[in-house]
């Protein structure tokens, strides 16, 4: 007897404003027009896919004092395109990333359940917890959160959405004409929520929603990160680069669910993956060496140097080697709003890797970012990639993939139209949606509401 | 590319016409009225099938009502009541949500100011308009709401309501500069130099205020008409000086025509001030007030507003829309008693009653909703302090 086939998860990443996306192709359209919102969304829907997935960043990223403008600027606000979303597609997922650092629980508990109702239960919430005080200027608080307290406040942020969500149990609306009744009784939405970040208490206005929580996201790479989405999240964002590093994570994650009395396929591990696609494995190599010159141009790749050495390299050749200097250590200074730039470890350490690797295979400071800044990615022909995505997820490397395309918005047709036919072909994924819900996709039980507090 | 609406090019209609959309209706009873739908209130069907109507009726924009709390008679906090409508969505999501259903009507949600961050308000209206396509607009309120303070924990009730509106004034103004803060042609996707945008023409903001300050510049690009027209209620006159200096479009609740003209000679520069009128509208105002009556014994009391209530006809109740224009009005807000009854009445009754008379668009002039209300599109400020510094090239 062989083991039953994993089924696949696949979701489409909108590209933000991140590297990845070549802006310059002929072929690029907008990447704030609605319509090509509308052109990606329908395209995932078309494939069956899980989901949409929209990154977040709150202030204009900087470097060395400027505004950055080597990549795609500006995106629109999360909740009101996916809210849009939801008029043009039917079944696919919405998931949105949010910060809860620069928000508020209340307000984002009744975004969220208001997102689920008006997409008939398909939202998704990705926490994401970058506190930085570069950020914080754009907000009343001015503030910011010491780096330590990230967690805690999303952890309690999380506590205290599913309070406000859980505020209302589903049973109370009766809209009765007849006997003038419109709610069973006058409790429901009373809450009260005392803790170190957040005192609040009073009434939720929501009523509950079609999948009475949004779907919980995860994106932080930490052990405290990582211990929050084994905790709280039903499915994390991840960025890794190799099979093996992508099998020791998913074991490393999985590995911390029974502490919190949960199953492996409670928590659905979907790293985040681009993908270039031609009719020969040797063809789509070739484009999609084009692709990673026209990703890192040698300005974009002395812009990268500078996240980890954390000083101006603006003099030195990006054909050239490595500098001699080291990186100047402490806070970064020098790139501002990038997660990228705040989860760098020590970069010391990764210097004196880059270094190595250099020296060992002859890279120029172009051709080493071209190589350390890809993320997991198929290359292949259409066959070439199925089989790779489905080895991945049968090695429990992974349950899926969140799909980065490197053009706005058609980057997914080809996809669409010659990957996902061969992994049905498969027997790995749907041909058809199951059910309604994001939970329905993504194989997750609906929640059942805590005990509303009753006041 | 962004739209950039064309100025209108037909003269702009004689009268302008929204309704407000709230619950089942204005009327604490609508929701048990025929049709009223009051169990699909939570559904996107119910508020796209609401916003077809009116713009089917041609009107120029709908407002979507809101608050961060549970409605209540009572200022204080919830009533307890089990017999009215409970519970609603987020306007501006209602307001995207509906936006690629529709195409030509304004679409206007509340938003209150005091417990908002104006960088997630004005990127969130900057993006209405783009799924839009040029037509949202913005309904700011305060709450003075001590239920309200407690959901958010940051402060402590009492608020003064002078200070709240201060405050609000300054939300406006942040919203408005971070709409500003990247000129219309700062994407320049120059491939020779790699550049995406041109970043001096992305501007910081830096707002400093007694009660919070903001960098900028917004992460959404600037909308589609510019900047979306701010509308506010002055059901009161203290709410004035917020109205002179933040708001597009006015609603101010008066009750006859001397209230009207007074309210118009207070607030020369506000560029709309519209009428605010709740409405029951039948063939006869007889039925009309019979109506209201029976809607009134069903709740158990008499139905009261901080606006005029009219019951009657849609032609009488042309006549005293007419009668306000002439006193200075250019538009009129008008909440509908019953949805289900009274926005078709608007639609389907008042509207050809005010083309007949030659006050009322016969179809739609334009495609934004600065467009519908004849507003041209603003200059961008931070374009034009620049090229008043910029030497002559
Ligand atoms: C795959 C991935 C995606 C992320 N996406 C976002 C994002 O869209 N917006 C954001 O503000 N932070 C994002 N982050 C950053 C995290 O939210 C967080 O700020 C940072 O990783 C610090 O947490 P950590 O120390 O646990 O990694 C992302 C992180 C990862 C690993």
């Amino acid at each position: 007897m062989s083991k039953p086939l994993k089924q696949i998860h696949l979701a489409a990443h909108f590209p933000g404003v991140n590297s990845t996306t070549v802006w310059s192709d002929p072929a690029a359209g907008s990447q704030i027009d609605f319509d090509s919102f509308v052109h990606f969304a329908r395209t995932a829907e078309r494939a069956k896919f899980d989901f949409l997935f929209l990154a977040e960043g709150l202030r204009l990223r900087e470097q060395g004092g400027e505004i950055y403008d080597l990549d795609v600027v500006g995106r629109p606000d999360t909740f009101t395109v996916l809210a849009a979303l939801a008029a043009v597609t039917e079944h696919l997922g919405l998931t949105g990333t949010i910060n809860s650092t620069f928000n508020e629980p209340y307000e984002v508990a009744r975004q969220f359940a208001s997102l689920d109702h008006l997409s008939g239960g398909r939202a998704a919430w990705n926490v994401v917890t970058s506190w930085d005080a570069f950020t914080g200027e754009n907000f009343r608080r001015g503030g910011f959160l010491p780096r330590e307290e990230r967690y805690e406040r999303a952890r309690e942020f999380l506590d205290t959405a599913h309070e406000l969500f859980d505020s209302w149990d589903g049973g109370e609306i009766l809209a009765d004409p007849a006997s003038g009744e419109f709610l069973r009784d006058a409790g429901p939405g009373a809450f009260a929520h005392g803790g170190k970040q957040f005192d609040i208490s009073g009434h939720f206005n929501v009523p509950r929603s079609p999948q009475g929580r949004p779907v919980i996201f995860q994106a932080g790479d930490s052990d405290e990160g990582r211990e929050f989405a084994a905790a709280s999240a039903d499915a994390i964002f991840g960025r890794y680069r190799t099979l093996e590093e992508g099998r020791v994570f998913y074991a490393d994650v999985k590995g911390r669910l029974p502490r919190y009395g949960r199953t492996p396929d409670e928590l659905k591990i979907l790293p985040a993956a681009s993908f270039v696609l031609g009719d020969t494995d040797a063809e789509a190599r070739e484009l999609a060496h084009e692709v990673r010159l026209q990703q890192v141009s040698g300005a974009t790749a002395i812009k990268y140097l500078e996240h980890v050495w954390n000083r101006d390299l603006s003099g030195y050749d990006p054909d050239g080697p490595l500098p001699e200097v080291d990186p100047e250590p402490g806070e970064n200074t020098i790139a501002l709003g990038r997660a990228s730039v705040r989860m760098n470890g020590d970069p010391l350490a990764v210097a004196r890797e880059w270094r190595e690797l250099a020296a060992a295979e002859g890279l120029s400071i172009r051709e080493l970012m071209i190589r350390t800044t890809a993320r997991q990615s198929f290359v292949g022909s259409p066959l070439t990639v199925a089989q790779s995505i489905d080895a991945l997820v049968q090695a429990d490397a992974a349950d899926g993939f969140i799909l980065v395309p490197h053009l706005t918005p058609g980057g997914l047709d080809a996809f669409a139209d010659t990957v996902v036919p061969l992994l049905q072909e498969r027997g790995v994924f749907r041909r058809e949606y199951a059910g309604p819900t994001l939970r329905d996709h993504l194989g997750l039980a609906a929640p059942r509401a805590l005990a509303p507090v009753r006041g | 590319m962004p739209v950039h609406p064309s100025p209108s090019a037909s003269p702009s209609p004689a009268l302008h016409l929204a309704v407000a959309l709230d619950g089942a209706g204005w009327h604490p009873a609508a929701w048990r009225e025929p049709g009223a739908g009051a169990d699909r209130l939570f559904t996107a069907g119910y508020w796209a099938a609401l916003v077809a109507e009116a713009e089917a009726g041609l009107l120029d924009f709908v407002t979507f009502e809101d608050s961060l709390s549970l409605q209540s008679t009572d200022p204080a906090g919830p009533d307890g009541r089990t017999d009215l409508v409970r519970g609603r969505l987020d306007a501006v999501l209602v307001a995207a949500r509906v936006a690629p259903l529709s195409r030509h009507i304004g679409l206007v949600p509340s938003v209150v100011a005091t417990h908002t961050e104006p960088f997630h308000v004005s990127k969130a209206l900057a993006t209405l308009d783009y799924v839009s396509r040029g037509r949202a607009g913005l309904r700011i309120q305060v709450s003075e709401r001590p239920d309200e303070v407690g959901h958010f924990g940051r402060r402590t009730a009492p608020l003064d309501p002078a200070e709240l509106y201060a405050e609000a004034a300054d939300h406006v103004e942040v919203v408005r500069r971070l709409w500003d803060s990247w000129e219309d042609d700062a994407e320049i996707r120059d491939a020779a130099t790699g550049r995406f945008i041109d970043r001096a023409k992305l501007h910081y903001i830096d707002f400093e205020g007694p009660r919070f300050s903001v960098k900028g510049p917004s992460i959404t690009p600037r909308p589609p008409q510019g900047l979306p027209p701010v509308s506010a209620l002055a059901s009161d006159t203290a709410v004035y000086p917020f109205l002179a200096r933040s708001a597009d479009i006015g609603y101010v609740t008066a009750r006859d025509a001397g209230e009207v003209r007074a309210a118009v000679a207070a607030l020369p520069a506000t560029p709309h001030l519209f009428g605010e009128l709740t409405v029951f509208l039948d063939e006869r105002q007889a039925t009309a007030e019979r109506r209201l009556q029976r809607l009134d014994a069903a709740h158990g009391a008499a139905y009261t507003s901080d606006s005029r209530v009219f019951a009657g006809t849609a032609a009488d109740l042309a006549d005293l829309l007419l009668e306000w224009r002439e006193a200075g009005l250019t538009g009129f807000r008008l909440r509908p008693g019953v949805l289900a009854h009274d926005l078709p009445a608007i639609t389907r009754g008042l509207v050809p009653e005010l083309q007949r008379r030659g006050v009322f668009r016969r179809s739609y002039e334009a495609s934004s909703l600065r467009g519908l209300l004849g507003l041209a599109r603003p200059a961008n400020r931070y374009a034009a302090a620049a090229s008043l510094t910029s030497p002559a090239a």
